[in-house]
């Protein structure tokens, strides 16, 4: 039974992020008045470009080609390492809060390097911001992340996600001020509202397409997707680590079907909120964006200054 | 905020039907070109994603175009959508007479979008050079810069003439036989 | 075989190695060839035989001690003790010297005809002769003996391309800060003589008890500015980004790899072993400059352009994150809370051998790109990993590592001493806990910085297309560079996976400092490979790796192979939207990193100055050249070398009016002391 369990938990975050991305743009149309196409939509765009050719320019070199592959194996690596419907699982190996802040960082690391690697203007400067703003949120990134391991007394997610799922009236308020500073964070890190525009094909104003407006075929189907995961790994860490009720505690088929279940339902309610937010305010100017980074870091100071 | 969001809530859908055109609103589509290898087939049903080139044109078509992203249109609702790289297109939407300054850059659009790709030139000034035909400035039409796979007509087609061209040049496409270079246009 | 290899024979044969091998190239200094064989042979046995001598001591059930005393200097005697952290320092110089004499074996035929090889090789020995004796020395006057031979033999080293003349000032400015910091260290020594009548280290220890507070803490603070002005934190760093550059690159990767430990050696045998016990104020301040030195130092990192330089930089921001994990672990023996301290102790021991691995790759990396392209400025490389991929690989895995990207070395040193700043925040008291939490942000948000500074290094170096034509001409480096870069490139990777194992060597080796003798349980224990601190974190090392292997290559397998078997990729031009793109056009290293030196713009305060000139200068309508020049202002050098050196200046211009050159004057001074003496003498 567990072994089905670790399956369920390698394979559903590739599974299933299209779908996300589906259902935040199908909520997008819906606010703009439009019917907007179907939610299953990116898994075509996948499969569609997994069978086209490819045009690689000739100023890459190996790591525009290898960086796809080590993104998407990155992102299902922390995929399988984050309580996603259960949390009795122990991962004593993978699922530590540093370790996967910096196995992202490898993703963001070869991302930024390919998009220079080409010598186009618009993955260098993709490239630049991209960093910039990585660099300020891995900081909100980590307090996030602390501030909940200090109330759980460990830094294992699955430990994490077991703790806080008892209700706890004292650590409330710290909880709710962490979420705020770890959702900005997901928003800048997913490249959303207000830090880039996911649908822009104005080169100025991208940060993430600009880094990926090289790559076709198969290896943009790869990129693609990548995205995609590590917006379900976020969307899995914000529901499961900060409102984790419902997730399944113990090996048993109605607890894992219902962990399963409230899994679908959180994650939906979660794209209906990125979607409203995508859909009511505008994207903030690049110099902005740092002022948003460090709120989100001092709401996470305070919340560890509440619980110490 | 309240307001922002039951203006949302109550506005009423009114996406425009495709089978509700008159017979004369639709253009029709005519197939020119080589004719389409069969691993095209049904590839581009689920999603066509289309890279719009402007080689110097009056901005008439585009207008047309930009139409088809918006809630009456609404051309996502079919799987296609506009990308922002030639490198990521399916399709290659080429409006304008190509002017001598685009057409080295219409000739590298082309040659960076992988195959397999299809060019349609929308528009009549794509086809031949419309009104500008036979001026110094212009090559009179894209396919005297790059092959072309299909034309829509007009100056400018409308929205819906548009898109009732990218539907049926996926109809096309999907069927068994495919229609090869000079023969009668296809007339729905 | 062990008590053999770890004796103080072994030891003797060990400094012979080198004193051979620099009198030999001194002599050999005629024939550029032979000198320089001669030089690196002994370089290379020597270390090797450094390597094997330490992991031997490591082992060894007792401290390795030798002690000769002059009859004519009674407090100076030469003698040596190496316990297990003597033993791991002496390790760490021997692995990096071992790699970077086979790279510079390679490395300095291009130097052949300038400069001479023989001057060369002997100042290198002693250099790392000098090393090797100051983190074994036991008696306080013989360490500084050490201490200077090493600092003089560095500074040859710093000015050796003597032809620039900015090397030479980037000397000068080298050996006044280093006597500034030597004097330092000197007046601790001469304090502790007072109090304690001796020189030798296992005698002041043991007469700790009678030394008065106030004098221990004189002795921390000369110690901290005398040792961290070697170990190059801010702010008496001034030395560090002029003179790494300047040096030889496998002297600069010495320099940067291990001689800025050698600092960092004797602020722990002296704060966790000579001076115990200790105040909490001590690990705290020692904690808040090692957090100002990594933050300030990846700051200044983004905004250099020469290679060297930001490398230089980097050294200091891992000497602030060494100083994070010692400052905790002084913290928590001040408290008495001896398991976390050997924790915070392990966790600094282990990124000081993980930063001369990288560091020192790095530095040796650049060293050969610099030595194709003749020139230290990132903004004329660009497109070389065409031409050199092997070095190019290198430097990437140096990147990864410094980064702290698992599953290279850097990542699981600097968990360490997130862990150690973790505990520190769980359990202290209000005031050291904030300090902890602002010291855990500082090094959050210096891990982002460092990724950042790092993909602009490697893109602008290595990336995109070449920007100037002197890129055509570069090629890959000769055999024994690449040798001895891949070494250390596999080195870290290794370090990384078995960062368990080492980590409980480590422990072991911090258990041999005498206040942690009875530590009854390691807070920090490894099984199977993974690193566990008590049952608050885990992560495994080689299960990290080892998923990450596999999912990659399954991935890149199904892919490739599964998925769409006939599809063909093609060769084109990057797309341009139609104009032709030119190298002008690419993201250049000052560029990428404008934006984040305009966020932290009232720290590193940029300029941009514009000149302009017109074709006519009258109606000024057309403009004839434009020139841009972006600056950013160095806050220390403005705030404290500047006016420090004002001072001084000013002072000494004071004095200098007695000197006003009249002989009466001068007969006056005379008999005005001779009154003043006489006096004394008859009182």
């Amino acid at each position: 039974m567990s072994f089905i369990i670790w399956t369920i938990q390698l394979i559903l975050v590739p599974v299933l992020s299209p779908l996300v991305i589906g259902v935040i743009r199908k909520s997008k149309a819906r606010f703009q008045n439009r019917r907007g196409a179907s939610i299953l939509q990116p898994y075509n765009d996948v499969w569609k470009l997994m069978h086209k050719d490819e045009i690689i320019s000739a100023d890459a070199s190996w790591i525009f080609r290898y960086a796809p592959y080590i993104m998407f194996a990155v992102t299902l690596v922390v995929g399988a390492s984050i309580p996603l419907v259960a949390s009795f699982l122990k991962n004593e190996y993978t699922s530590d809060i540093l370790a996967i802040v910096y196995m992202l960082a490898i993703g963001t690391f070869f991302l930024a390097l390919a998009g220079i690697d080409t010598g186009s203007s618009f993955g260098g400067f993709g490239s630049s911001r991209e960093m910039t703003i990585s660099a300020l949120a891995e900081g909100g990134f980590i307090f996030s992340l602390l501030t909940l391991a200090l109330i759980s007394g460990s830094t294992n997610l699955f430990s994490i996600s077991a703790f806080i799922a008892a209700p706890n009236l004292l650590s409330a308020l710290p909880i709710m001020l962490a979420f705020l500073g770890f959702f900005i964070v997901l928003l800048a890190e997913t490249s959303r509202f207000p830090f880039d525009n996911p649908a822009t094909h104005l080169e100025l104003t991208m940060i993430h397409e600009a880094m990926i407006l090289e790559y076709s075929g198969k290896r943009l189907a790869l990129m693609e997707w990548a995205s995609a995961n590590k917006l379900l790994i976020f969307i899995s860490l914000a529901i499961n680590l900060f409102f984790p009720w419902g997730i399944a505690q113990n090996l048993s088929l109605g607890a894992v079907t219902f962990g399963i279940v409230v899994f679908a339902v959180k994650v939906s309610l979660f794209c209906l909120v990125i979607a409203t937010i995508e859909s009511t305010i505008a994207k903030l100017r690049f110099f902005r964006l740092p002022d948003l980074l460090i709120v989100s870091f001092i709401l996470n100071v305070v919340a560890i200054g509440l619980i110490i | 905020m309240l307001k922002f969001f039951s203006k949302i809530l109550f506005t009423p859908q009114n996406v425009i039907s495709i089978h509700s055109a008159s017979r004369t609103e639709k253009m029709g589509v005519l197939a020119v070109g080589e004719k389409i290898e069969q691993k095209v087939k049904r590839l581009f049903r689920g999603s066509l994603a289309i890279r719009q080139v402007d080689a110097g044109s009056d901005n008439a078509v585009e207008q047309e175009l930009v139409a088809l992203s918006n809630a009456f249109y609404d051309v996502e609702r079919f799987g296609i959508h506009f990308v922002a790289s030639p490198k990521h297109a399916d399709m290659l939407l080429v409006s304008g007479p190509v002017t001598r300054n685009m057409a080295e850059a219409l000739r590298r659009a082309y040659a960076a979008t992988p195959e397999p790709k299809i060019v349609v030139a929308v528009g009549n000034d794509a086809i031949d050079g419309g009104i500008y035909k036979g001026s110094y400035a212009i090559l009179d039409g894209v396919h005297t810069v790059i092959p072309v796979n299909y034309q829509i007509h007009g100056d400018p087609p409308t929205p819906l003439a548009i898109l009732q061209g990218l539907l049926d040049i996926l109809e096309i496409i999907d069927c068994e036989s495919v229609t090869t270079a000079n023969s009668p246009a296809v007339q729905e | 075989m062990l008590v053999l290899i770890a004796s103080p024979t072994g030891f003797i044969e060990l400094i012979l190695f080198f004193a051979v091998g620099a009198i030999g190239a001194l002599c050999l200094r005629k024939d550029d060839k032979l000198a320089n064989v001669r030089s690196s042979f002994f370089a290379i046995v020597g270390s090797l035989w450094g390597t094997i001598f330490s992991v031997g001591a490591l082992f060894a059930l007792n401290t390795i001690l030798f002690s000769i005393g002059t009859p004519v200097f009674p407090l100076l005697s030469v003698s040596i003790a190496i316990d297990k952290l003597s033993a791991f320092f002496i390790l760490v110089i021997s692995l990096v010297s071992l790699f970077c004499s086979i790279y510079g074996f390679g490395y300095v035929r291009h130097f052949y005809g300038k400069y001479s090889i023989g001057a060369l090789g002997f100042f290198y020995n002693i250099f790392i002769l000098g090393m090797l004796v100051v983190v074994s020395a036991s008696n306080a006057l013989f360490f500084l003996i050490a201490w200077e031979s090493m600092s003089v033999a560095s500074y040859f080293l710093v000015v050796y391309d003597r032809r620039d003349p900015n090397n030479i000032s980037a000397g000068s400015l080298y050996l006044v800060m280093t006597y500034i910091g030597t004097a330092c260290i000197v007046l601790a020594f001469l304090m502790l003589y007072k109090f304690t009548g001796s020189f030798d280290f296992t005698i002041i220890k043991t007469m700790m008890g009678t030394i008065p507070d106030w004098i221990k803490n004189v002795v921390f603070v000369l110690a901290v500015v005398g040792f961290g002005t070697k170990a190059g934190i801010i702010p008496f760093h001034g030395w560090l980004p002029s003179a790494h550059p300047a040096a030889p690159s496998h002297v600069s990767a010495l320099m940067s790899g291990v001689m800025i430990k050698t600092g960092i050696y004797m602020m722990i045998r002296l704060f966790l072993d000579i001076l115990s016990p200790i105040p909490e104020w001590w690990g705290l301040s020692l904690l808040i400059i090692g957090s100002i030195s990594s933050l300030l130092g990846v700051l200044y990192a983004l905004t250099e352009h020469d290679i060297k330089r930001l490398l230089a930089y980097h050294s200091i921001e891992n000497i602030g994150i060494i100083l994070l994990g010692l400052g905790a672990a002084l913290t928590f023996t001040s408290l008495g809370i001896h398991s976390l301290a050997l924790l915070g102790l392990v966790a600094a021991l282990f990124h000081t051998l993980n930063h001369a691995t990288f560091k020192s790759l790095l530095f040796l990396s650049s060293g050969s790109v610099i030595n194709q392209m003749h020139t230290r400025n990132m903004e004329e490389y660009g497109g070389l990993i065409k031409y050199m991929p092997q070095t190019a690989l290198f430097f990437l895995v140096g990147s990864m590592a410094i980064s702290a990207l698992p599953p290279f070395n850097g990542f699981f040193s600097e968990w360490l001493t997130f862990q150690t700043l973790f505990q520190g925040i769980a359990s202290l008291d209000f005031y050291a806990k904030w300090i902890f939490v602002g010291a855990a942000a500082v090094l959050a948000f210096t891990g982002g910085l460092a990724l950042a500074c790092f993909v602009k290094v490697f893109s602008a170096t290595f990336l995109a297309r070449p920007r100037s034509s002197e890129v055509a001409h570069a090629k890959e480096a000769p055999f024994s560079m690449r040798f001895g870069m891949g070494a250390l490139a596999v080195l870290s990777l290794l370090l990384g996976i078995y960062s368990g194992h080492i980590s409980a060597v480590l422990g072991y080796v911090g258990r041999d400092v005498s206040i942690f003798h009875d530590v009854p349980a390691l807070f920090l224990s490894s099984e199977a490979g993974r690193l566990v601190v008590g049952n608050f974190s885990s992560v495994s090392a080689p299960v990290l790796f080892a998923l990450l292997l596999v999912v990659l290559v399954v991935t890149w397998g199904v892919v490739r192979f599964f998925v769409y078997k006939k599809q063909e990729i093609h060769t084109g031009i990057t797309w341009d939207c139609g104009t032709d793109l030119t190298p002008r056009m690419e993201i250049t290293a000052t560029g990428f990193s404008r934006s984040i030196i305009s966020i932290f713009k009232s720290v590193l305060k940029p300029s941009m100055q514009h000149a302009v000139e017109y074709h006519d200068a009258v109606s000024r309508y057309l403009p004839k050249t434009r020139t841009v020049t972006l600056g950013v202002s160095d806050m220390y050098r403005l705030y404290l070398y500047e006016p420090i050196n004002g001072f001084v200046v000013r002072l000494s211009r004071y004095v200098k009016r007695l000197q006003n050159g009249i002989i009466n004057a001068y007969m006056l001074y005379m008999f005005v002391v001779l009154l003043v003496v006489l006096f004394l003498a008859v009182r």
